[in-house]
């Protein structure tokens, strides 16, 4: 009976031995996952997980450029074994349109066709501002300002017109 | 934003309307809104809405260049001069001959638009040639 306890204790105690050697070897995971991090903090959105050294980086980011240097990065850390790359790049946003505004030329011969038809009002153009000058009734400064807004100006600048 | 705030009724209007290929966009401190009207009448009510909103349209912080949907080959269109004749001419630009004139209230048929400023019309009379399109308008 003796035995069999000394026998089990020297096996537990041998056991126990051989496991605090592994450990000792062994870089912890959440030490990796510190390096790891701080090595992405230039790329926002990334977050990796490390398990036995093994390194998954998830996240979202701009462009794909952006994945490889995240991946880069880890694979650069200290005691990483492997990287899986699971960062998704986000879609481009739809760049907002540009207002096409007429070029000068054009919108010259426009304001030009649209101007001879109210006497008593001068129009210039540059850097696609119109600029209105004279007077006018408020109707027909309307029927105006819908034609000048037609040419696809810049602005319409009226702060040289007065409506009677 | 400021803007889009300052003119959100007219935005929302021109949504609420059935304007399609509605674009709002700021640019340089000025709202840009285009758009296709379904009718005249639904262009005429958001210029009127413009207008309440920046009274006779004198701060000059929106373009808005609204077509009319229905004006298409084929249809009849309305001259809106102030009160002068309408100019055909023989090609699409001031500097081309005027071949005909059409009176303000008559009804012309379009055959082809040239381009947004420059459509070819047919008045009843038979004259054919180019007219400026700010003077038209689709008869609904």
């Amino acid at each position: 009976m003796t035995m069999r306890i000394k026998q089990l204790a020297s096996i537990v105690l041998v056991m126990g031995l051989m496991l605090m050697v592994a450990c000792k070897g062994k870089p912890k995971d959440a030490d990796i996952q510190a390096a790891v991090t701080s090595s992405l903090t230039a790329i926002p959105g990334v977050t990796a997980d490390v398990k036995d050294g093994a390194v998954t980086l998830s996240g979202q980011v701009a462009s794909e450029a952006d994945k490889t240097a995240a991946e880069a990065a880890a694979k650069a850390s200290k005691d990483v074994k492997s990287v899986t790359n699971n960062i998704t790049v986000a879609a481009p946003v739809a760049a907002t349109p540009q207002v096409a505004i007429t070029a000068d030329d054009a919108l010259k011969t426009g304001v030009a066709a649209v101007v001879k038809d109210f006497p008593g009002i001068t129009a210039d153009v540059k850097d696609g501002i119109i600029s209105i000058k004279g007077e006018s009734t408020a109707a027909k400064w309307k029927t105006l300002k819908m034609a000048l807004d037609a040419l696809k100006p810049k602005r319409v600048d009226a702060s040289g017109l007065k409506v009677k | 934003m400021a803007l889009q705030e300052k003119y959100k009724e007219l935005i929302d209007a021109a949504q609420s309307s059935g304007t399609t290929n509605l674009q709002v966009n700021e640019q340089d401190g000025v709202l840009h809104i285009d758009g296709e009207a379904p009718t005249g009448a639904v262009k005429d009510q958001l210029w009127d809405i413009y207008g309440k909103i920046d009274p006779n349209f004198l701060t000059g912080d929106v373009v808005m260049n609204i077509n009319v949907a229905t004006a298409v080959a084929g249809a009849k269109l309305e001259v809106i001069t102030d009160s002068t004749n309408l100019n055909i001419r023989k090609g699409p630009g001031t500097d081309q001959p005027i071949v005909g004139k059409a009176a303000k209230g008559e009804t012309v048929s379009l055959i082809s638009k040239q381009s947004d400023q420059w459509w070819l019309i047919r008045t009843d009379a038979g004259e054919e040639g180019y007219a400026y399109a700010q003077y038209l308008q689709p008869v609904e």
